[in-house]
C-alpha cells in the first residue's frame, strides 16, 4: 500500500459492512459476534484514519480529491461521488473513529441486557451512524455532505427511539428528526443557491485558490450572505442552536452511549464542520458572521442557565452540550475557525466521558437518573468518580485540562472581535463550572439519598466500561496540549498550524485583529481561571451537604426548571395553528369548497340534461319547430359576424 | 423479431393486451393468476431486453417517435404509429417492471370472477403502455380511454364501501377531461399540414409539433389539454376525485392507478402539451407553477391531519405529483431531468407503500392509524420494509426519492427562488406526516386489536418487497444510467424553446 488515499474509501466501507452484517444477521449472530463485528469494523477504520492523519502531517501534503463515479450529471451540472481529505477531514476522522471505537466497546457491555436481535439492531444502527458521519466529513461536495448529514439524522432518529415501545421515546425521536429537517430546509436551499451561483457543489472547484482567489470568493456579496445564512439554518438544526435546539434535551431518551457518541461527540458538531468547511463564504459575509457569533453566544448562556436547575443527570449534560456548541459557534462567528475545531475535539473527549460516566452511574443505580436520589457514589465507584472529575475539570476550563486551552482560544479571539462576547463567554464559563460541580457533588459526594436496596446494588462497572472511561480521561486531561497558546510556548499551537492551510484564504480576508499584549492575555487567563476555580469550589461545597430536601423554588427558578417554557411556546405558536389550519383546509376548504363545487357542477349537468331531455317529446312538429328556430339563429349569427 | 429495437413498443403493447383478452375466457382462478403473472413477466422480459437498445435513442439519426407505423385510417390522416424515446423506454419499463410485482404481491387475494378482474387489469396495462408509446394523436387518445375504462370497472365492481358513487365521479370527471382534450386534438388536427396524399391533415405527432397556431388559439387549446391532464395527475384544484377513490379502490388497482396511471398526465404534459403549444406554455407557466406549488403544500398539509392510512398516502401523492408538475413548468434542464427520473421513482415508491399499507389493512382489518400501534414488535421484517419505503417517500439521500426531488427543487429554485422555498417546505411536512404514520402504526405497545393477529408476510411478498427495496437503493445510489436515458428527450424539449 504505497498510498493510503487509494484505500481511503475503506474508512466508511468497514462500518457499512458492519451495519449490513449485524442488520441482516440480527437473528443469527450471537452477542459475541455482534460485538466483535460492531466494534472491530470501527477499529479498522480508526487504524486507517491514523494512517491518513500521519500522511496529512507530512510536508508537502495537499488536499486529496478522490473521485469514484458520477452520481448525478445533468446538463452542465455534475455531482460526482467524491471524497476530499484534507487536514480538517483528518482531524474529524480521528475523533469519529477514535471516540466512536471507545463508545462501541463501552456499548458491548452497556447494552448486554438486550436480547440478541435487539443487541444486533443496536450495533447495526451505531455502525450505520459512523458510516454516515464519515460520509459527511469525507464527502468532496455539499451533496455528499448532505447525504451523510441526513444519514446521521436518520440514525439519530432510530437510536433515540431505540426502545420503540415507549411512546415518549418515539415522540422524542420524531421531534429530533423534524427539527433537523427544518434546518435541512435551509441547508438544501443553500445548496441550490450554490448550484445556481457557481454551477458546482464540489469543494475542490469552489475553494481551491490556485494561488489566487477561489471561485467561491468571487461570488457577489449578497449571494454569499444568502448562502451562508441558509447553510447556517441547517447548522442550527443539526448542532442544536437557538431556535432549533429543543430536540437535543429530549434526545436523551436514547441509550446513554448513543447520547455520548451522537448527541455530544460527533453528530451535533456537524454544523461546526460545515461552517469550517465553508469558511471563505462566511469570512466574506460579515452579516452572517455576526449572526453566527450572536446566536452562539446566546445559546451558550441560555442553555447554561437552564442546566443550572436540571435534576436529570443526562439533561444537565444535554443542556451543557447545547451550551458548549454555542461556544464553538461563537468561535466560528469571530473567525477563529481552528479554535472552534479544537473545541470540537476537546469537547468530544470530555463530553463523551461525562456521558459514559453518567451511563455507568445510571447502570449502577438501576436506571435511576435523578441526581436528587443519588449522592456518595464516589465511595463505591472509584474509577467512574475520578474520570468524571477529570472531565469536570476539563469542561469547566481549569488549566491544564483540555477544555481550558480550547475555550481560552475561542474567548481570546472573541475578545479581539468584541469584548462583549468575551465577558458573556466568561460568564457562561462560570455558569458551566457551577452546574458541573453541582452535578458532581450531588452524584458522587455527600450521603446516598436513594433506597437501601439501590445502595446495595451500586457497584463499579465492568472493565469494558471503565477502560473506555480511562482512555477518555487521559485524552480529556492531556488533549489540550496540542494547542498551547503562543504566549506560553513558541509554536505551541500545533493544531492551529496543522489546520492553517484549510483556513488560509478566510484568514487573509478577515482583518487580523491587533493581538492583545502577552501580559494582558496572561492576566485575562489568570483572572478567568481563578474565578472558575472559586465558583467550582463554591458549588462543590454548597451541594456536597445536600440532604435531599428540595426547597421551594422562586418564580425565576421555576421558569428555569421548566426550560423557560420554550417547548410550550413552540407548541402554541407553531404546531397548534398549523394543525388547525390543515384541519381547516381538509374539512372546510376541501369538503365544502372544492369538492362541493365539483359536485355542484355534476348536479348542474345532471339537472340540465334532465330538462333538455324534456325536449325529446317524440312530436315531429316540435322537432321541426326547433330545427327552424335553430336555423334562423344560425343565420342571424352569420349575419352579424360578417 | 427481437433484436430490432423498433419492434419493442409493439410487443410491449400486444403482450398485455393479448394476455388480458385470453384471461376473460379462463374460469379456473389458479390458472388465471398463473397466466396473468406469466403474461406480465414476459412483458417485463421484453422491456428489460429493450433497455439494451436504449443507446439507439442517443444516435443522431434516431428520430424519436418514428418507429412503427401501420395504415389505420389513411383518409383522415391517422396511422397506427408507436415508438419509443428515452422517456418512453423509462415509462414502459416502469409499467412492465411493476405489473408482475403487483400481481405477485396480491396473489393471495380472492376476487370473484378472477378472470375478468385480471383481464381488465392487463387491459389497463396495455392502455397505459399505449399512451406512453403512441406517436399519433388519435392512437394516443384511444389508449388514453382504453386505460380509463378497465380501471372504472375494476374500481366499481371490486372496490370497497361507497365504490359506486366514488368511481362514477372519477369516471365522469376524467372523461369530461378527455372530451376537452379530444376537442383540442381535433382543432389542432385541422391546422396540420398533410403528410400523405389521401388526407388534408394528419394526426401524426410531428405534424402536431409543426403546426403554427396563433398565440390566441394556443392559449385556448392549452387549457383544453391542460385540464384533461391536470385531472388525470391530479393537480389542485382538480384533485377531489382522488382521495375517495384511493380509499375504496381494490389493492392491485390502487397501485396501478396511483403508481402508473397518474404518470399518464405528467407524461402527456411533456409529450403533447409542452411542444405543441410552446407560446401558451410560456405564457401560463408561472400560473401553473404557482398552482402546482399550492398543490404541494395543500396535499402535504391535509396529509398531516388524516387519520387513515390510505388517505395519508393519497394526499401525500397529491403533493408529490404537484412537485413534478411544478418542475415540468419550470422548464429547465435540471428540473425536467428531475421530473423524468421522479416519474420512475414515484411509481416504485408509491406502489411499494401501497403494498405495505395493504398488508397492514388486510391482516388487521384496521384503517385508522390511531387504532394500530406496536406492529414493529409483532412484525419486525414488515417494519423494516415499511421504514425504508417511507424514507424513500420523504426523499432521504441514498434512496431513489432523493434524486428526483433534489433535481426538481434545484431546477425550481433556478426558475423562482420564492416558489422553490415554499415548495421545499414539503420536505419538512412530509417528514411530519410520514414519521407520524410510522410511529402510530409500528411503535408503542401492541394494542388489543392486533395482539392476537399474525402479520407475517408470505415468501412471495417478502421477495417482492425485497425487489422494491433493492430498486429504491440501487436507483438512489447510482441513478446516472436513468438520467442518461432521458437526456435526449430533455435536450429535444429544450431545443424547442431556443
Amino acid at each position: 500500500m504505497n498510498n493510503i488515499f487509494d484505500v481511503a474509501y475503506l474508512i466508511p466501507l468497514f462500518p457499512l459492512l458492519g451495519f449490513l452484517i449485524n442488520g441482516l444477521g440480527r437473528k443469527l449472530n450471537s452477542k459475541r459476534v455482534t460485538a466483535l463485528v460492531g466494534s472491530g469494523t470501527i477499529l479498522l477504520s480508526f487504524i486507517l484514519s491514523l494512517m491518513v492523519f500521519s500522511a496529512a502531517t507530512k510536508d508537502g501534503f495537499s488536499a486529496q480529491h478522490l473521485q469514484y463515479f458520477t452520481f448525478i450529471s445533468v446538463g452542465k451540472l455534475s455531482i460526482p461521488f467524491e471524497f476530499q481529505i484534507d487536514q480538517l477531514t483528518s482531524i474529524f476522522l480521528l475523533i469519529i473513529t477514535g471516540v466512536g471505537f471507545l463508545i462501541h466497546v463501552y456499548s458491548t457491555s452497556y447494552m448486554k441486557e438486550e436480547d440478541n436481535p435487539g443487541y444486533a439492531r443496536y450495533f447495526a444502527y451505531l455502525n450505520l451512524f459512523v458510516f454516515s458521519m464519515l460520509l459527511l466529513v469525507m464527502g468532496g461536495n455539499y451533496v455528499i455532505m448532505f447525504m451523510g448529514w441526513e444519514g446521521v439524522g436518520l440514525c439519530s432518529y432510530l437510536l433515540i427511539g431505540f426502545w420503540f415501545k415507549n411512546t415518549a421515546f418515539t415522540n422524542a425521536s420524531k421531534k429530533a428528526f423534524i427539527m433537523n429537517r427544518i434546518g435541512d430546509f435551509g441547508f438544501i436551499l443553500g445548496i441550490f443557491w450554490l448550484i445556481q451561483a457557481f454551477g458546482t457543489t464540489s469543494y475542490g472547484t469552489l475553494f481551491d485558490t490556485h494561488g489566487g482567489v477561489s471561485l467561491a470568493a468571487k461570488g457577489a456579496p449578497g449571494v454569499l450572505t444568502a448562502i451562508s445564512l441558509l447553510l447556517f439554518v441547517g447548522a442550527t438544526g443539526k448542532s442544536a442552536q437557538i431556535p432549533l435546539y429543543t430536540w437535543l434535551p429530549d434526545a436523551m431518551a436514547g441509550p446513554t452511549p448513543v447520547s455520548a457518541l451522537i448527541h455530544a461527540a460527533t453528530m451535533v458538531t456537524a454544523g461546526i464542520y460545515m461552517i469550517a468547511r465553508s469558511n471563505i463564504i462566511y469570512a466574506l459575509s460579515p452579516l452572517t458572521m455576526t449572526v453566527v457569533a450572536v446566536i452562539g453566544t446566546a445559546t451558550a448562556i441560555f442553555a447554561a442557565v437552564i442546566a443550572l436547575r436540571q435534576n436529570d443527570i443526562k439533561k444537565v449534560l444535554a443542556y451543557s452540550t447545547v451550551s458548549q456548541l454555542g461556544y464553538m459557534f461563537l468561535g466560528l462567528g469571530v473567525g477563529a475557525f481552528s479554535a472552534s475545531v479544537f473545541h470540537v475535539m476537546t469537547h468530544a473527549f470530555f463530553k463523551a466521558l461525562l456521558f459514559l460516566g453518567a451511563g455507568s452511574v445510571i447502570h449502577a443505580m438501576g436506571g435511576q437518573q435523578d441526581i436528587n436520589q443519588m449522592g456518595g457514589l464516589g465511595k463505591k465507584m472509584k474509577i467512574t468518580y475520578v474520570t468524571f472529575f477529570i472531565a469536570c475539570l476539563a469542561i469547566a476550563g481549569i488549566p491544564p485540562f483540555a477544555g481550558f486551552f480550547s475555550k481560552d482560544q475561542i474567548l481570546s479571539a472573541a475578545y479581539a472581535a468584541n469584548p462583549l462576547y468575551y465577558y458573556l463567554g466568561v460568564g457562561g464559563a462560570l455558569l458551566t463550572a457551577f452546574y458541573m460541580f453541582r452535578l458532581m457533588a450531588l452524584t458522587f459526594a455527600g450521603k446516598f439519598r436513594g433506597t437501601e436496596d439501590q445502595w446495595h446494588h451500586v457497584h463499579e462497572s465492568p472493565s469494558a466500561i471503565t477502560l473506555a472511561l480511562i482512555a477518555l480521561a487521559i485524552l480529556s486531561a492531556l488533549g489540550g496540549l496540542v494547542g498551547i497558546p503562543e504566549v506560553f510556548m513558541d509554536h505551541g499551537n500545533k493544531l492551529d498550524a496543522f489546520l492553517s492551510p484549510v483556513f488560509s484564504e478566510a484568514q487573509k480576508v478577515l482583518a487580523v485583529h491587533p493581538a492583545s499584549s502577552p501580559q494582558t492575555e496572561i492576566a485575562m487567563m489568570a483572572i478567568s481561571s481563578l474565578l472558575i476555580i472559586v465558583v467550582s469550589i463554591w458549588a462543590w461545597n454548597k451541594f456536597r451537604k445536600f440532604d435531599g430536601t428540595v426547597q421551594e423554588a422562586g418564580a425565576f427558578a421555576r421558569a428555569i426548571q421548566n426550560k423557560f417554557y420554550v417547548d410550550e411556546i413552540y407548541e402554541a405558536v407553531f404546531v397548534k395553528p398549523l394543525k388547525a389550519f390543515s384541519g381547516f383546509l381538509g374539512n372546510v376548504v376541501e369538503k365544502s369548497g372544492i369538492d362541493a363545487l365539483v359536485n355542484a357542477v355534476g348536479r348542474g349537468v345532471n339537472y340540465s340534461s334532465r330538462q333538455i331531455r324534456l325536449l325529446q317529446s317524440g312530436l315531429v312538429g316540435n322537432y321541426i319547430l326547433l330545427m327552424v328556430a335553430g336555423l334562423i339563429l344560425l343565420l342571424i349569427i352569420q349575419f352579424f359576424t360578417k | 423479431m427481437l433484436g430490432t429495437y423498433y419492434t419493442f413498443p409493439e410487443l410491449l403493447l400486444w403482450l398485455p393486451l393479448l394476455t388480458g383478452i385470453i384471461l376473460f375466457f379462463i374460469k379456473n382462478t389458479k390458472a388465471v393468476k398463473g397466466v396473468a403473472l406469466a403474461g406480465s413477466l414476459l412483458t417485463l422480459v421484453v422491456s428489460v431486453i429493450s433497455l439494451f437498445y436504449t443507446d439507439v435513442a442517443h444516435h443522431p439519426e434516431y428520430l424519436a417517435y418514428n418507429n412503427v407505423s401501420y395504415v389505420w385510417m389513411p383518409y383522415i390522416g391517422s396511422s397506427f404509429s408507436v415508438g419509443l424515446d428515452g422517456m418512453g423506454f423509462l415509462l414502459t419499463f416502469l409499467v412492465a417492471f411493476t405489473f408482475p410485482l403487483i400481481i405477485a404481491f396480491t396473489h393471495k387475494e380472492a376476487y370473484s370472477h378472477a378472470g375478468v378482474y385480471y383481464g381488465l387489469l392487463l387491459l389497463a396495462q396495455a392502455g397505459i403502455t399505449g399512451v406512453f408509446v403512441a406517436t399519433d394523436a388519435l392512437v394516443f387518445y384511444f389508449f388514453w380511454e382504453l386505460a380509463l375504462i378497465p380501471m372504472y370497472f375494476l374500481c366499481s365492481r371490486w372496490g370497497g364501501a361507497s365504490r359506486i358513487r366514488v368511481t362514477f365521479k372519477f369516471f365522469i370527471y376524467t372523461f369530461a377531461g378527455s372530451l376537452l382534450m379530444l376537442i383540442g386534438i381535433l382543432y389542432v388536427y385541422l391546422h396540420t399540414a398533410p403528410v400523405t396524399p389521401q388526407s388534408d391533415h394528419s394526426f401524426y405527432i410531428k405534424s402536431f409539433y409543426n403546426t403554427t397556431l396563433s398565440p390566441a388559439a394556443q392559449q385556448g387549446l392549452f387549457w383544453l389539454f391542460f385540464v384533461a391532464f391536470a385531472i388525470k395527475m391530479p393537480l389542485f384544484p382538480f384533485h377531489s376525485w382522488q382521495p375517495d377513490l384511493y380509499e375504496t379502490a381494490p389493492d392491485s388497482s390502487v397501485m396501478v392507478l396511483s403508481g402508473l396511471m397518474v404518470k399518464m398526465g405528467i407524461f402527456a404534459l411533456i409529450r403533447w402539451l409542452l411542444p405543441v403549444f410552446p407560446d401558451a406554455f410560456g405564457k401560463y407557466e408561472s400560473l401553473v407553477v404557482t398552482l402546482a406549488v399550492i398543490s404541494i403544500l395543500y396535499g402535504s398539509l391535509i396529509a398531516m391531519v388524516q387519520s387513515e392510512l390510505r388517505r395519508i398516502v393519497a394526499w401525500s401523492s397529491i403533493a408529490h405529483i404537484g412537485l413534478m408538475a411544478a418542475a415540468i413548468f419550470a422548464r429547465n434542464n435540471i428540473s425536467l431531468q428531475g421530473a423524468m427520473i421522479e416519474m420512475l421513482n414515484h411509481g416504485i415508491n408509491i406502489i411499494a407503500l401501497w403494498m405495505v399499507v395493504d398488508v397492514i389493512e388486510k391482516k388487521t382489518g384496521i384503517k385508522k392509524i390511531s387504532e394500530l400501534g406496536g406492529l414493529a414488535s409483532k412484525a419486525p421484517g414488515l417494519a423494516t420494509f415499511f421504514l425504508i419505503i417511507v424514507l424513500a417517500n420523504i426523499a432521504l439521500p441514498l434512496t431513489n426519492g432523493f434524486i428526483g426531488e433534489f433535481l426538481m427543487f434545484s431546477g425550481l429554485f433556478e426558475y423562482n427562488k420564492i416558489l422553490a422555498a415554499f415548495a421545499c417546505i414539503s420536505v419538512i411536512l412530509s417528514a411530519v406526516y410520514m414519521l407520524n404514520m410510522v410511529q402510530k402504526v409500528f411503535f408503542g405497545e401492541a394494542g388489543p386489536a392486533i395482539r392476537d393477529i399474525s402479520v407475517n408476510l408470505t415468501g412471495v411478498q417478502k421477495l417482492v418487497l425485497s425487489v422494491m427495496v433493492a430498486a429504491i437503493l440501487i436507483l438512489g445510489i447510482y441513478p446516472q444510467p436513468v438520467l442518461h436515458l432521458t437526456e435526449n428527450t430533455v435536450a429535444a424539449i429544450m431545443m424547442n424553446f431556443k
